[in-house]
């Protein structure tokens, strides 16, 4: 390294000054397609679902009656049929993904640790139709044995005990959430992972100087440092467990009621669309866009709550 | 030293023993044995995390093994090359047009959504650096990560199947949007790890920026670059949903991607695995295997490169 460069100035012709600021403007360019995107999305898909949206007005949110038949478009059991397989599926996926990340970075010897990953990218490596394909033709026929049982023990439980009974069917709103919790998982488990992965190396040393045992390691340095990061983990696991479409779709049983049976067919505004739109036309067909559209919407919501809470966290990590 | 654990937790620090009474001293190390209490409990924690891994391996392996022993049975060249028979009822090969239907879309969407990509990180790293326009770009394509697959398939459904029809390219166009922000994010993250002295070194050489960015940053970075694309590749390959009403479906090998509908393995899949047909359901067991065995190939070349090319 010499310390005597000229500086560049003047020696270059004014050719490759035009090249340099045209590679700027396309670079720029493509950087602005993803804001293109992003609104040509909402403006597109609005404009086409403005005719069922106007013909339905509120009701399209408020009423839960869906008879193409009859020109009549409720939204309302797909919605909650959503919010209930991914609340079904956050309630398995997260404790367990807070398990394997701190599996990973705090229990795991070395080598177990690189196995572990590996076994993680390949769960998150499977397409979702192939779980789908597992889910409908394996999970589903056997997992209606499991429903009975608990179904049998849980039922006569007050409050808790109307989730459980009726008769149990193998696609329901609970193999969904099942299926979806095995997809998001990786998510969930890669985003806390790299979040422990921050925590002062100092400061879990100190807890164990003190003596803390490695639980009470975990629970007083690393827990308290990853807060806001582990939500954020898991609300990016919910946006993508609620546009999650094709697993869901084959095992959900596709009945558009509400209802609180966890074991009983239901539906999702992803796996409606799905299966319904090949057949539609007209304001069903609109309908359906509407559909869409509400879920671009809950999931833009969800994601760019749970993007400020983890760019926030590692801003204050980084100060 | 016991602040250090307690100051960034806001709050007083559980860690310390199960003596509640504790307050700001720590507790010096006795050497006596830690109480059965906090033994159990550390044990317990340890059990459970452990359990964690098996209850997220355990389906893993089963669906693994369904998939290698049902659609093992019939893969091999034939379900690979020969039309899907007319008949779902009927048993025998073959996938041959769904193989290169995803080969055809998913490379026509990589061929768009890639250098795009890099070309959109090369500006919010390389330009953008600070600017609030860059980070609002940055920002919408991690929030675009998060649009659901099957909203991409609707809005080339809106904005391009309706003037133009079902086509392979129409499903292209849907895996590229999906493919863009993972591109895009994966490659900034790459490029930030490029040393700034091979920069101002260039620089100092009389080069000016864009020279810089292709001759060195780009090189530079490539390896990681290039898994980072493998991995958004891998993730479209098995993507069904913006498929669903973009391509449409056909029986026999179309290998022009901007005419007539198309097919792909994932649509192949979700199709069968609805057929109450056996021969059919087996022909969705050996397409997922397929599928699999292609996202697998990609992924641990993607990881081959990354860990033999690693930027330091």
């Amino acid at each position: 390294m010499t310390t005597t460069t000229p500086p560049p100035t003047g020696l270059q012709p004014a050719r490759s000054a035009r090249g340099d600021t045209a590679f700027r403007a396309a670079s720029f360019l493509c950087g602005f397609t993803v804001l293109a995107i992003l609104g040509l999305i909402a403006v597109s898909m609005t404009q086409k679902a403005l005719p069922a949206l106007q013909a339905e007005g509120l009701g399209f949110l408020t009423s839960a009656r869906w008879a193409p038949n009859e020109g009549r478009f409720g939204a309302l059991a797909f919605i909650y049929g959503t919010m209930v397989i991914s609340a079904i599926a956050l309630v398995f996926a997260v404790p367990v993904s807070i398990g394997i990340a701190l599996f990973l970075t705090e229990v795991a010897p070395r080598r177990l640790r690189k196995v572990v990953s590996y076994v993680i990218d390949l769960l998150a490596a499977v397409p979702s139709v192939v779980y789908g394909l597992w889910g409908v033709l394996v999970l589903s026929a056997v997992i209606v044995d499991a429903y009975d049982a608990v179904g049998r023990v849980l039922a006569p439980v007050p409050l808790v005990g109307r989730l459980f009974e009726g008769p149990a069917n193998g696609r329901s709103l609970f193999t969904a959430g099942l299926i979806l919790a095995l997809m998001i998982t990786p998510i969930i488990t890669a985003i806390t992972r790299e979040i422990f992965d921050t925590v002062p190396q100092g400061q879990k040393e100190a807890a164990v100087a003190l003596g803390a045992t490695r639980w009470e390691m975990i629970r007083g340095a690393v827990f308290p440092h990853s807060r806001s990061g582990m939500v954020g983990a898991v609300m990016l696991g919910l946006g993508r467990a609620m546009g999650e479409t094709i697993a869901a779709a084959l095992v959900i049983g596709s009945s558009p009621r509400i209802s609180a049976q966890l074991f009983g067919p239901g539906d999702a505004l992803p796996s409606v669309i799905a299966f319904q739109f090949g057949e539609a036309s007209g304001t069903y067909r609109s309908a359906l866009i509407a559909l869409g559209v509400i879920l671009f919407a809950m999931t833009i919501i969800v994601n760019m709550a749970a993007r400020v809470i983890v760019n926030r966290g590692q801003e204050a990590r980084a100060a | 030293m016991s602040t250090s654990i307690t100051a960034p937790a806001g709050r007083p620090a559980p860690s310390r023993g199960s003596s509640t009474s504790q307050t700001e001293a720590p507790r010096p190390i006795t050497g006596k044995s830690i109480s059965v209490g906090r033994r159990v409990r550390n044990t317990t924690a340890t059990v459970l995390v452990g359990l964690a891994v098996l209850v997220a391996a355990v389906p893993l392996a089963f669906v693994l093994v369904y998939v290698v022993s049902k659609g093992g049975g019939v893969f091999n060249l034939a379900f690979l090359t020969e039309s899907i028979p007319i008949s779902s009822r009927r048993a025998g090969p073959g996938m041959g047009p769904a193989v290169a239907g995803t080969l055809l879309i998913t490379g026509a969407a990589t061929l768009m959504a890639v250098p795009l990509g890099i070309l959109a990180a090369v500006y919010l790293n390389e330009y953008g650096q600070a600017n609030r326009l860059a980070a609002a770009i940055r920002f919408l394509s991690d929030v675009m990560a998060g649009v659901p697959s099957i909203v991409m398939g609707l809005f080339i459904y809106t904005v391009w199947v309706l003037r133009f029809g079902m086509s392979g390219f129409a499903g292209a166009l849907a895996l590229a949007c999906l493919m863009l922000p993972i591109v895009i994010r994966s490659t900034e993250g790459v490029l930030r790890l490029v040393p700034r002295d091979l920069r101002e070194a260039s620089t100092a050489l009389g080069a000016r920026t864009s020279r810089t960015i292709l001759t060195v940053v780009i090189p530079a970075a490539l390896p990681g670059i290039t898994s980072g694309c493998l991995l958004a590749v891998a993730r479209a390959a098995g993507e069904t949903a913006p498929l669903l009403f973009t391509i449409g479906t056909v029986r026999a090998l179309n290998p022009n991607l901007f005419e007539g509908t198309n097919t792909a393995l994932s649509a192949q899949i979700f199709v069968n695995a609805q057929l109450p047909f056996v021969a059919a359901q087996n022909r969705a067991w050996g397409a997922a295997l397929t599928l699999i065995l292609l996202v697998l190939l990609l992924t641990i070349i993607a990881r081959i490169i990354s860990a033999r090319f690693t930027v330091r």
